[in-house]
């Protein structure tokens, strides 16, 4: 059984975050393993020992926001001793700025988690957006790997020197448009600018995340992925890095 | 062009030979004459629009602009108005400027694009301004919802347009009628007014679920498409206002239309409306041109039989006829009107045969992330058999797939050309096809080549 629960999901889901839930609790489904999808929102506790993977999407800035102080004042804590766990989680966007120390939007600065080493700043010009692909090497992944994407963002995220970026920026933009990197990961905690949504264009890494989840020494059993393929295939063209 | 001052006259000369190069070189150019208008005279809209005799009245919406003009201008002709009107359907000010540059009549009705509504408003200073809705759509062209809505307050609290026509349904739409200027006229309002056609949960795709003005969640009697509905906050006591213009006792007839009951401000008794245009999103359409042609002064007879004469556009919801197999087109761009196309095909009886083909060109949205927002697992369990097409055919296959589509019943050919005739050659009924905005210009031209005529499943 998996305990898969989404933060926020009336005021992060801007993005089709809904797909990379779906792909996750499909997946999971097809080769019987039984999936719980909950859901904690504003106010709301959360328990760091009931759940398996966490899911934090992107929202809109007053909404995103309003999650910002909730984190701070609320689940702060409980994320942490999540984290600690060993407990996965994916946040994608304004996800992912949640998860770092901070977000500076104009004269305001929004608190995050700060479960990643980063600093989020909403700079002048314009917002990074388009089709992005980016090489990444995971724990118990079978080499470097390709994922495949979009992505629209207006802040520019900066990792702290010790801290780790998801990826290598092979076309797009990715943090900060400059540095090459693209996300953040700690152990289980990843952050991301991908969506599109991100686990369609590249379900392998729905089953990954699955494998990390349930604490698995060997990978899922294969699935008939011919679409699923063909998807990844036609994200990674459209990002011009083709297979 | 007498009272026209000579810089405006030389971009006029300037803009009508772009026009005349623009139609020898083959291209369309609906709006390049009017960019050469703006470019020699950024004023050009403000001055030719000024030219009206009665002014003129702007549509605004995410989705349903062109057929809410279609509608309030079936109505205004029907009373003999002549009108400026940007048809084709270039609605950025280029376009609105070149209509105003070809087009000779006594009002001008103009649909133009939310992201550039604020500076043409501005410049028109219509008569009258409708705001259909205000929906999640191409986010990777304009950024985030609400900066669009914030733009729109700005523009109704200016009162650069002397009326607004609102739809109280979409709470981040009505809240514009406390902005208006107490010196203007006061905003009219339309809703729908019928529980039958409400949803039982609030639809994916829906965006505005928070109070615009504290921010707390909408408590929502009834939702009928996307955030549209009846709502209110319980936290600061916003709520959804009265209607002036509403529809109740709604009947949808599948693809094929609806029909409902007209209450007008000042008109005794509702009027029954039979449109030939499907689904509650052309209930609204028909809503928001009525509160419109009511600012503008037509009569309720012009509003009845105007709003019953329009039929579908290429590409929304129009029936063709090929040889061998009747086609309907159904445009889908975004995640709220791809739901209401989803939810009028669940309507239809039996196993659906579909042709799904998503673009990603420019005009489509780069970004195909809101086809996961769209609720396909409303189709799902209707089709019968799935052509996935377009420049991102595979991602549509996926995303039929995790809908509930079983795999077997799903086929992905690239080639809008061969996925049409695959499609067309193994449907056993009726073809739906469901093209994104470019994908639904090829396909105009492929069945126009393959020989359709227009064409009835009636």
């Amino acid at each position: 059984m998996l305990r898969v629960c989404a933060l926020y999901p009336d005021l992060l889901s801007i993005y089709a975050d809904r797909g990379n839930l779906l792909l996750i609790e499909r997946r999971c489904a097809w080769r019987g393993i039984g999936v719980e999808l909950r859901s904690v929102g504003l106010g709301q506790r959360l328990d760091p020992d009931e759940h398996d993977l966490l899911y934090l999407g992107g929202g809109q800035d007053r909404d995103q926001a309003l999650c910002a102080r909730d984190i701070a004042e609320v689940k702060r804590d409980a994320l942490h001793a999540a984290a600690e766990r060993g407990v996965v989680i994916l946040a994608v966007c304004g996800g992912y700025q949640l998860l770092g120390h901070s977000y500076r939007l104009g004269g305001e600065s929004l608190p995050g988690a700060g479960l990643l080493d980063v600093t989020t700043v909403r700079e002048e010009g314009p917002r990074l957006i388009g089709n992005v692909a980016i090489e990444v090497e995971l724990p118990q992944a079978d080499g470097p790997r390709v994922l495949a994407g979009f992505e629209n963002h207006g802040g520019r995220t900066v990792l702290g020197p010790d801290e780790e970026p998801l990826g290598r920026v092979l076309r797009g933009h990715g943090n900060d448009g400059r540095s090459g990197h693209e996300g953040a990961r700690r152990g289980n905690v990843i952050g991301t600018y991908m969506h599109g949504p991100l686990l369609p264009k590249n379900a392998w890494l729905a089953d990954w995340l699955v494998q990390r989840a349930l604490g698995l020494d060997e990978p899922l059993a294969p699935l008939d992925d011919a679409l699923e393929d063909a998807a990844h295939a036609c994200a990674r063209r459209a990002a011009g890095v083709p297979a | 062009m007498s009272r026209l001052g000579p810089r405006t006259r030389l971009a006029v000369a300037a803009a009508r030979g772009a026009a005349v190069l623009s139609r020898r070189a083959g291209r369309g150019g609906t709006s390049l004459p009017g960019k050469v208008l703006l470019r020699i005279d950024p004023d050009a809209v403000r001055r030719l629009a000024a030219r009206l005799p009665r002014g003129s009245a702007a549509i605004s919406a995410t989705n349903g602009k062109t057929t809410t003009a279609a509608m309030v201008a079936a109505i205004l002709e029907r009373g003999g108005t002549r009108l400026v009107h940007n048809r084709a359907g270039a609605n950025m000010a280029g376009g609105v400027a070149a209509s105003l540059l070809d087009g000779r009549g006594d009002l001008g009705l103009f649909e133009v694009d939310e992201m550039w509504l604020d500076g043409v408003v501005r410049d028109l200073r219509p008569r009258a301004l409708l705001l259909g809705n205000l929906l999640r759509d191409q986010l990777d062209r304009y950024g985030e919802l609400d900066a669009i809505a914030d733009r729109w307050a700005a523009l109704a609290a200016s009162g650069a347009a002397r009326r607004m026509v609102l739809n109280a349904d979409d709470p981040t739409v009505a809240d514009l009628a406390r902005l208006a200027p107490a010196d203007g006229e006061p905003p009219i309002l339309f809703g729908v007014e019928d529980d039958g056609v409400a949803l039982a949960v609030l639809q994916h795709a829906s965006d505005a679920t928070h109070c615009r003005r504290c921010g707390a969640p909408y408590a929502y009697e009834a939702h009928y498409l996307g955030h549209l509905g009846r709502y209110r906050c319980e936290s600061c006591g916003a709520r959804r206002p009265e209607p002036h213009v509403v529809a109740r006792d709604i009947r949808l007839d599948g693809i094929r239309g609806a029909n409902f009951q007209l209450t007008l401000p000042d008109v005794a008794g509702p009027l029954p409306i039979r449109l030939e245009l499907p689904g509650l999103y052309n209930v609204y359409n028909a809503l928001g041109a009525a509160a419109l042609a009511t600012a503008l002064g037509a009569s309720p007879a012009d509003i009845a039989a105007g709003l019953q004469a329009v039929r579908p556009a290429f590409g929304r919801a129009e029936r063709v006829r090929l040889p061998g197999r009747d086609v309907a087109i159904l445009l889908v761009k975004n995640p709220a009107g791809a739901n209401e196309v989803l939810r009028t095909l669940a309507l239809e009886d039996g196993e659906h045969d579909v042709l799904a083909v998503l673009n990603d060109r420019i005009a489509d949205g780069r970004d195909v992330s809101w086809i996961w927002d769209a609720d396909v697992e409303l189709l799902a369990p209707h089709v019968r058999r799935v052509v996935c097409s377009g420049t991102r055919a595979p991602e549509m296959a996926v995303r039929m797939k995790y809908a509930g589509v079983p795999s077997e019943r799903i086929v992905v050919e690239e080639r809008i050309d061969r996925a049409l005739d695959d499609a067309a050659e193994h449907a056993d009924g009726p073809l739906y096809a469901l093209p994104t905005y470019t994908a639904m210009l090829e396909l105009r031209a492929l069945l126009v080549a393959r020989g359709a005529a227009e064409g009835s499943f009636a």
